[in-house]
């Protein structure tokens, strides 16, 4: 019977898998709003496709967590019972959609990152981890090969997308630094062969981007102040609105199943 | 991005048509045979399926934003997947159903100017909210219910890519009705406050799920030439019947009431009978006074207009880019 907020154990596997989990689940959230209101119904149709990818991992990872925590819950507890300062999802992935362009760019910035993250994940220690990242790259990679065009597209369309695009790329740069960070916690995982250190992903990343940025015809923005804690439960103001409205029925009818 | 057309505008066919044509063509009709796009057909047998058609894709279009109302709310996550899973087939199948009207000369982007100018119509059930979850139970069971018995006599249509469409958009929404109705039966089994909220939706959607099949057969305006040409295969009375006599037993499982005091079992027919339909609702939201008519289309219009510059980017961009193949091409 679920009543309130849930405390989750602090344990450094619990908590990594619940940020991946929490990443995917927020992403996929904002992809979803799009659907029934996107430029042209082809991409209703592939942001929801990708809404729906992202909020599939987002369950494979919650189910493990579950097993992991072994307290007898379920994927819904950790999506729908959790407040914002026990989401670990990064500042990234919760920002609003914006225009299009926006949430073509957070697509872009992510699954730049994710896709080889994925990548290296399937060489983990940990079976389960193993399991899930050689699903997840396969949809990562299409939801990279998807932004990369629309960027292109954007960015190398009219003076209005070109525009728009950079602005996006500018408003969503500080919070690419985040992506790199590793929680203390994750330490030992990374040394255990567990987890994969992201600070290995960041050259490829740079040049991902790097290469859809120019062939877009596009400025790369300077490094300046880098946004984060999301990792440990410091978010934007505007997770609290997702959560709100993600988990309005499961606090409004305690208990009841769905 | 938008297929093009194959035939000519639906304008252009008002020359005096020749009767051996249309004799030949009758018979075709009759022996069952389909009409393929490029066959002659009469200039009113045209208009009338793109007409109906593109009401239907409109339909599938707007009925995207009731349901998607709830994505972002949707209980768990299994119902979200579901959920999202659900309204994109509903775009899937408005993207069928304009490819089906593109055949008959007209395109897309013509049709959606039209439903934007108000000067298409599209079913009047999404003009009615979505105010809690148990809706969206409602909408599976009872609206998707509803579209399968008026889309399966629609799969033995006279006009192929039609009858082809709709062959594939009804295996898809006897799978949404089947979920819509383990929604609901899930409800209907949950707490007391969830069986009042599956009995409140059951009592806003049952009527206007009964005026979805059309006005009674004594004032219907297009069946005679449909029926002649095998697009409509039966009467909207006898469809509504049908549904209801399916749909009864349906909801008794659930141990809900239907909203209609006068409804009765007659042995001696074998069919439910039902109380008189509020036909001046019915005409309210037609002509656009039903609850949220402005909204629907306030919200197509504002996914529309927003989108102007990116579809205008991919054409630009596609522009450049065919320029820079014809260069390449030159150079080389
Ligand atoms: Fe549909
Ligand atoms: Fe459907």
């Amino acid at each position: 019977m679920y009543t309130g907020s849930i405390t989750v154990a602090d344990t450094p596997l619990l908590r990594y898998v619940l940020s991946r989990a929490d990443d995917a689940l927020v992403l996929g959230h904002r992809l979803s709003e799009w659907c029934g209101h996107a430029p042209v119904l082809e991409e209703d149709m592939a942001l929801s496709n990708m809404a729906l990818d992202l909020i599939g991992q987002a369950r494979a990872l919650y189910t493990y967590a579950a097993e992991v925590e072994g307290a007898g819950r379920d994927e819904d507890a950790y999506a729908y019972l959790r407040d914002v300062t026990s989401y670990a999802n990064l500042l990234l992935v919760e920002q609003p959609n914006g225009d299009f362009a926006q949430t073509i760019v957070r697509q872009l910035l992510f699954s730049a990152f994710i896709d080889p993250y994925w990548r290296a994940l399937m060489t983990s220690s940990d079976p389960t981890l193993a399991a899930i990242a050689a699903k997840a790259e396969k949809e990562s990679a299409y939801h990279l090969r998807h932004a990369s065009e629309w960027t292109v597209r954007l960015g190398d369309g009219t003076p209005e997308s070109h525009e728009r695009a950079q602005q996006a790329l500018d408003t969503l740069w500080p919070f690419t630094g985040e992506l790199f960070t590793v929680p203390a916690g994750d330490r030992g995982l990374i040394d255990a062969g567990v987890a994969v250190d992201p600070e290995t992903l960041r050259a490829p990343w740079r040049a991902t981007v790097a290469r859809v940025v120019e062939r877009a015809t596009l400025t790369l923005p300077a490094d300046g102040w880098m946004q984060r804690g999301g990792r440990e439960g410091r978010h934007s103001e505007h997770l609290g609105h997702l959560l709100s409205d993600l988990q309005y029925l499961q606090r409004a009818f305690p208990g009841a199943t769905w | 991005m938008y297929a093009q057309s194959l035939n000519q505008q639906v304008e252009g066919t008002t020359a005096p048509e020749d009767a051996e044509a249309a004799a030949r063509f009758q018979a075709r009709v009759d022996a069952e045979e389909r009409i393929e796009p490029n066959d002659w057909m009469p200039a009113a047998y045209r208009r009338t399926l793109v007409r109906q058609i593109s009401q239907h894709a409109h339909s599938e279009i707007v009925g995207m934003l009731p349901e998607g109302n709830w994505i972002t709310r949707a209980p768990s996550l299994r119902r979200k997947a579901a959920l999202i899973a659900k309204v994109q087939d509903e775009c899937g199948h408005g993207m069928y159903l304009y490819a089906a009207a593109e055949t008959l000369g007209v395109t897309r982007e013509q049709l959606v100017d039209e439903l934007l100018a108000g000067k298409a119509k599209y079913s009047s059930i999404f003009n009615y909210p979505t105010l809690t979850w148990a809706d969206i139970g409602a909408i599976g069971w009872l609206v998707d219910g509803a579209a399968i018995m008026n889309q399966i006599p629609l799969c033995r249509c006279s006009f192929g890519p039609y009858s082809r469409a709709m062959i594939r958009v009804c295996k898809e929404e006897s799978f949404h009705q089947r979920q819509g109705y383990e929604i609901m039966l899930t409800l209907a089994r949950g707490t007391a406050a969830q069986k009042v909220m599956a009995q409140d939706a059951l009592n806003r959607w049952w009527w206007p799920c009964l005026m979805m099949f059309g006005p009674p057969d004594a004032q219907s305006q297009h069946s005679d030439a449909s029926t002649r040409w095998k697009i409509k295969r039966f009467s909207n009375d006898a469809l509504r019947q049908k549904f209801v006599d399916a749909t009864v037993p349906q909801a008794h499982f659930l141990g809900l009431t239907l909203p209609d005091p006068a409804l009765r079992f007659n042995e001696a027919t074998s069919h439910w009978e039902f109380g008189e339909i509020d036909w001046t609702e019915f005409k309210q939201v037609l002509a656009g006074n039903g609850p949220c008519n402005r909204d629907r289309m306030a919200a197509r219009r504002a996914a529309h207009t927003s989108g102007d510059w990116v579809r205008e980017a991919a054409q630009a961009y596609a522009a450049k880019e065919r320029a820079r193949s014809a260069a390449a091409a030159g150079a080389a």
